[in-house]
């Protein structure tokens, strides 16, 4: 199988140039100036908190929560390890906007046959054997693109050779169960606004956990309600006869 | 020169009017101008008042259907019949008005029906969408004998009936699946939620509480439409639904206490913040206060006393849905929602549409009339004293 690529986005080297989301623009084929916030014009910004800059992207969980709630099953997480959403089969919930752990999903809200959109990894350019346009565009390295698990050694790597310089912490290690996007960072996540309260297991779990139990309810549900029916029915019946004070049938 | 309506002008005829007007205005602009200029919905907020009210709201409302169905045809509590007509007509049209809402808040309403041929089992929203269309095909064969009976079809009355204990059952089943269900929708987002609303017990509340909801239902229409039309039900069948409604309250009442110790959110509410005044008010309205008047029995044995009960019920049982589906976001999506002016008028227009369809339900079919004999033929034995007492023991023991 093919190994999974990633990003390694490190927080310390990035200038804000912005030619990350320029990039982006123009690989996916978004119209519009340089956006603030992520929109369903702008799969990538870059922002500044303290004089630090970061960029907000789709994370590409390992198990993903906009994939596990869609209802007619609209997201993929490729053998690539991007997250990548069909749209032809979209109704509209908004189930994964709603369920995103980092809020990234966005939606066409003024168009009349509107889309979810999102970060897709540059899918159609990884299968092409290239990088994504992001890390290709990047001056610094800031955004570095590469087989996770590399990526994941080399962000442990930094942190060990620059002892004070990092946050002792990969964001996307471990935070629901693995993102194939991971941060280095001087301060923490949360200063930027990223959930730190996520767990390190994958959030579908929690989902799965109840829903799994829902065929054996409904099979020994229907057997009870049955077998009640039966047995008060029955009763009835025997209540029946015994008044007119005649010999019941076999049941 | 004398001019006349074919009908008579009242003041709730005009009001309904208005709804409507306001409601279509409403609709064109979600038709022609999108989610985005109809809603106050954002990327930051992307479930509002349609999902919050129309869907997860209108489901629960409609969950007296399959407990008077369960405790008719199930577990032989015959003296509910009376109510079972209505109860199930109710639930239909709400199930036909929660999807009606919810062609209105998908972005591709023209798709609906693609989780019939692309399910994703791991979805409680597949689960859901499935539940809602099979069980409310399932309330239509249970409400059809009426309008078979109206259009004077013996045959296809004296089919369906053969097969309503299993039908009665599969509502159950489905019903008990997708209530919970809809609890279950927000396991998958603990850290979005604010304490208060996010439980792991999710399914189980939102079960129980869509069982106490419909009881309310139950007892509201019960009272409204005796105030219309003048059929009063026993009320001693109503005062039964009171107390059944009270065990379920305190049932409710423990499973959150319980709820809350483990989760160690006794804390939290004494905050001084929106969601504890909107907790404070769910709980008060929706759980205490009914309990308490429910525990005085000259409130339980009063029509007025009932009613004011089954009101505050259901508005406590609304806010709270309301709350798990939006206010418990607000804290953690950073904006200020508050629904556009054409999501209230949808929404309103929905639930005038539900009142009217039901006035004219029990207007022209026969809904409200005497219970006849239904199911396979029993003789008359079957109504005994004896058999009630028999049947009473059985539910009890």
């Amino acid at each position: 199988m093919e190994k999974k690529k990633g990003l390694l986005i490190d927080t310390t080297l990035c200038i804000g140039c912005g030619a990350c989301a320029t990039a982006c623009k123009e690989v996916n084929g978004l119209p519009g100036e340089t956006e603030q916030e992520l929109s369903a014009t702008a799969y990538t910004v870059v922002k500044e908190k303290n004089g630090i800059y970061y960029r907000r992207l789709c994370m590409h969980c390992e198990e993903p929560s906009c994939k596990s709630v869609c209802p007619v099953g609209a997201f993929e997480k490729t053998a690539e390890g991007a997250v990548i959403y069909h749209a032809n089969k979209c109704i509209g919930c908004r189930y994964c906007m709603q369920a995103c752990p980092f809020s990234i999903p966005t939606y066409e809200w003024k168009k009349r046959a509107p889309k979810v959109k999102k970060c897709i990894l540059c899918y159609e350019r990884l299968k092409e054997g290239k990088i994504t346009g992001c890390a290709e565009a990047c001056p610094t390295g800031a955004t570095k693109f590469g087989d996770r698990e590399e990526l994941l050694a080399e962000a442990k790597k930094r942190i060990q050779d620059n002892p004070g310089q990092y946050v002792d912490h990969v964001y996307g290690d471990k935070e629901v169960g693995g993102t194939s996007v991971l941060f280095l960072s001087a301060v923490p996540m949360g200063d930027f606004g990223y959930p730190t309260n996520l767990p390190d297991y994958p959030l579908p779990r929690l989902t799965w956990e109840a829903l799994s139990k829902v065929p054996s309810i409904a099979i020994f549900g229907g057997a009870f309600l049955y077998g009640m029916w039966w047995i008060i029915d029955r009763r009835m019946e025997l209540a029946e006869y015994k008044a007119k004070e005649k010999e019941p049938p076999k049941a | 020169m004398d001019f006349k309506l074919p009908f008579k002008i009242t003041f709730w005829k005009v009001v309904l009017l208005l709804i409507w007007l306001a409601g279509l205005v409403a609709a064109i602009i979600r038709v022609f101008g999108g989610l985005g200029a109809s809603t106050n919905l954002s990327d930051k907020f992307p479930w509002g008042l349609w999902v919050g009210f129309d869907v997860i709201c209108g489901v629960g409302l409609a969950a007296g259907g399959f407990t008077i169905a369960a405790a008719v045809y199930v577990f032989h509590v015959k003296r509910f019949y009376p109510v079972l007509k209505p109860t199930i007509l109710t639930a239909f049209l709400g199930y036909v008005l929660v999807i009606v809402g919810l062609l209105f808040d998908v972005g591709r309403p023209d798709r609906i029906y693609n989780p019939l041929f692309m399910g994703n089992l791991h979805s409680p929203l597949f689960e859901v969408a499935m539940c809602v269309m099979f069980y409310t095909t399932v309330l239509f064969f249970e409400f059809s004998p009426n309008i078979f009976q109206r259009l004077g079809w013996a045959g296809p009355k004296r089919w369906i009936t053969k097969v309503t204990v299993p039908l009665v059952i599969l509502g159950v089943i489905l019903s008990t699946m997708h209530q919970s269900s809809l609890g279950s929708l927000f396991l998958i987002m603990p850290e979005k939620m604010y304490i208060f609303w996010y439980s792991a017990s999710l399914p189980f509340l939102f079960y129980v509480s869509a069982i106490a909801a419909g009881c309310a239902m139950v007892i509201f229409e019960s009272h409204l439409s005796f105030r219309a039309f003048g059929h009063r039900l026993k009320d001693d069948v109503i005062a039964d639904i009171g107390r059944i409604l009270l065990v379920v309250l305190v049932m409710y009442l423990l499973m959150k206490i319980y709820d809350f110790t483990s989760r160690g959110v006794w804390s939290y509410l004494f905050i001084p913040r929106m969601e504890t005044y909107l907790f404070w008010l769910e709980a008060l309205a929706g759980i205490i206060v009914p309990i308490i008047l429910l525990s005085i029995r000259k409130v339980r044995l009063s029509n007025p006393g009932l009613y004011a009960v089954s009101v505050l019920t259901i508005s406590g049982f609304m806010l709270n849905r309301l709350n798990v589906a939006t206010t418990s976001f607000i804290a953690s999506s950073g904006v200020h929602y508050f629904p556009a002016w054409s999501e209230i008028a949808i929404t309103v227009a929905l639930v005038a549409t539900g009142f009217f369809v039901f006035a004219m339900a029990a207007r022209y079919l026969p809904v409200f009339e005497e219970p006849e004999a239904h199911g396979p033929a029993k003789p008359a034995a079957y109504y005994t004293d004896e058999a009630l007492q028999l049947e009473t023991t059985d539910l009890s023991s």
